[in-house]
């Protein structure tokens, strides 16, 4: 359909090339870990016991079989919850914030108290108030990540440039045409970074939520693991998680991607 | 002919914690239907303030601002502020959907704006792939799209490189004449303003009063670019330049 010259075709291959090369690699370093780990715990350079094998993980994961679903789809289910509360929240917090220049004067020590506050250490409240449940897990990784999302989108909300708020004033823009043409638009990139860490602090205080009270969900795993002595599972877990964590992020950049495209970046 | 837009003894005060600043004192003058005035001063005599006075983004402390009955006014700013996120039609249709005014009609008017200011072809486009003299056409047919009667442009060409300037000063001019618009400009570029206008005001530095009053007459109507290789153009430059010259 397009007739490219030469030099655009051979450009246009180095690109293709690289970006072969560039998956190529990531396979080829993940395949020679896993061998290595294999080959080391078989051979007895590392001790299987401690540190596990990708054999013994897999046989671990198979041994739970539908069980192991339920745990993974229990800690999805607590991330997922927390998070789209937590990203919702935070986003109507930090509109009001940027609506009422007042009132983020007036609550700014009180957000920072309490985002530089170590959540982990409400943990023993929040089982006293909420009870050793879904709820509290949920409650502490929204926690986690309320403030510091808030923050961030607040921030974001106040630093786009004053020349539009100039220009959408001069066309007589009443405050929620302002948030909704200009403010919003223009950090919605930002937001969906910010999103990006807000998934990962949920995975954290998910966790964490579950280290603490949980009978189920990956956290409980690895939990579970560690009081019996069985590290396979130990280290089963925290695989799992990397690869669930990862998940979320892809599917957020995802959306991300989407946008730019939109948007002719 | 009776006066679109009449100033009396306009006087403005920005108050900070530290001091109070005197911007403008005391300015008057007037404006006829069709004109095109310029105001020109040193750096910091609150040029920008009195557009923001006159499009009502600001209060004046004191002082009167009377408008014919009707009338709508549009401001474009120094820099176009063209929203990174919305393509080239969007941008242009915005001061519409503000405004709730977003008809067929309305948005055809716009259309063939873009059409006759040679922008057709990127309607689709977004802002980063115009160049720096299609971005400050595309924000004066935003400007141009709410149909205004009198425009008000803050230093319109400032952010470009000098040929742009001279370009898209006669893009402006022409532009402004064919859809027969009254205009007042702010600039800093003396010889902008005598090539492009029927009257120059001309303002003493902070706080601010009218110096002096320039009616522009060349022999024939021509555009800016030929109004500067003019005689009458160096007289005029020579006199604004010596009005100016008294303050600095």
């Amino acid at each position: 359909m397009f007739n490219y010259s030469e030099e655009h075709a051979a450009y246009l291959r180095a690109i293709r090339k690289q970006k072969f090369w560039i998956h190529f690699f990531r396979i080829f370093l993940l395949l020679f870990f896993l061998i290595f780990w294999e080959i080391s715990a078989n051979f007895g350079w590392l001790n299987p016991f401690l540190y596990s094998s990708p054999s013994r993980i897999f046989i671990t994961l198979f041994s739970l079989d539908s069980s192991l679903f339920h745990h993974i789809g229990i800690t999805l289910y607590e991330v997922l919850l927390s998070f789209l509360a937590s990203s919702f929240l935070s986003i109507v917090c930090a509109s009001f914030l940027w609506r009422f220049p007042f009132l983020a004067k007036v609550l700014d020590p009180f957000f920072t108290i309490f985002n530089s506050l170590p959540k982990v250490a409400l943990g023993p409240l929040i089982i006293i108030w909420i009870g050793a449940n879904l709820s509290s897990i949920c409650f502490m990784a929204f926690l986690i990540s309320f403030f510091t999302t808030t923050i961030t989108i607040y921030q974001q909300f106040s630093s786009v440039p004053s020349s539009y708020l100039l220009l959408m004033q001069s066309m007589k823009a009443k405050k929620y045409q302002i948030f909704w043409n200009v403010i919003f638009p223009s950090s919605l990139d930002s937001i969906l970074t910010a999103l990006k860490i807000n998934a990962a602090m949920c995975f954290i205080g998910v966790i964490m939520g579950e280290f603490l009270v949980s009978k189920k969900g990956i956290g409980y795993l690895i939990q579970y693991g560690s009081q019996v002595f069985r590290l396979d599972l130990v280290i089963s877990g925290i695989l799992l998680l990397g690869i669930l964590s990862y998940l979320f992020y892809l599917l957020i950049d995802f959306i991300q991607h989407f946008i730019h495209k939109k948007r002719g970046n | 002919m009776k006066p679109i837009l009449s100033v009396q003894h306009l006087k403005k005060i920005y108050h900070t914690p530290k001091e109070e600043i005197v911007a403008l004192d005391d300015i008057s003058f007037t404006v006829e239907e069709g004109e095109f005035l310029s105001i020109v001063g040193p750096s910091g005599c609150g040029k920008s303030t009195i557009l923001s006075l006159l499009c009502g983004i600001l209060k004046p402390t004191s002082g009167l601002i009377q408008y014919a009955p009707s009338i709508h006014i549009a401001y474009m700013l120094q820099e176009d502020s063209l929203l990174p996120f919305r393509t080239v039609l969007e941008n242009c249709l915005l001061g519409l959907k503000i405004t709730h005014q977003l008809s067929f009609t309305n948005i055809q008017y716009v259309r063939s704006l873009l059409k006759n200011y040679g922008l057709e072809d990127f309607i689709h486009h977004y802002p980063h792939q115009l160049s720096g003299g299609m971005r400050q056409r595309c924000a004066l047919i935003r400007t141009l799209a709410l149909k205004p009667d009198i425009l008000l442009l803050d230093e319109a060409t400032s952010a470009l490189d000098y040929q742009s300037r001279l370009i898209i000063s006669d893009d402006i001019y022409n532009i402004l004449k064919k859809e027969g618009k009254t205009a007042i400009m702010v600039t800093h570029d003396i010889g902008e303003a005598i090539s492009m206008s029927d009257k120059v005001l001309v303002l003493s530095k902070r706080p601010s009063k009218v110096q002096t009053l320039y009616t522009i007459s060349f022999p024939e109507k021509e555009t800016p670019m030929k109004n500067r290789q003019k005689e009458e153009f160096q007289v005029y430059y020579n006199q604004i330049w010596r009005d100016l010259d008294v303050q600095l």
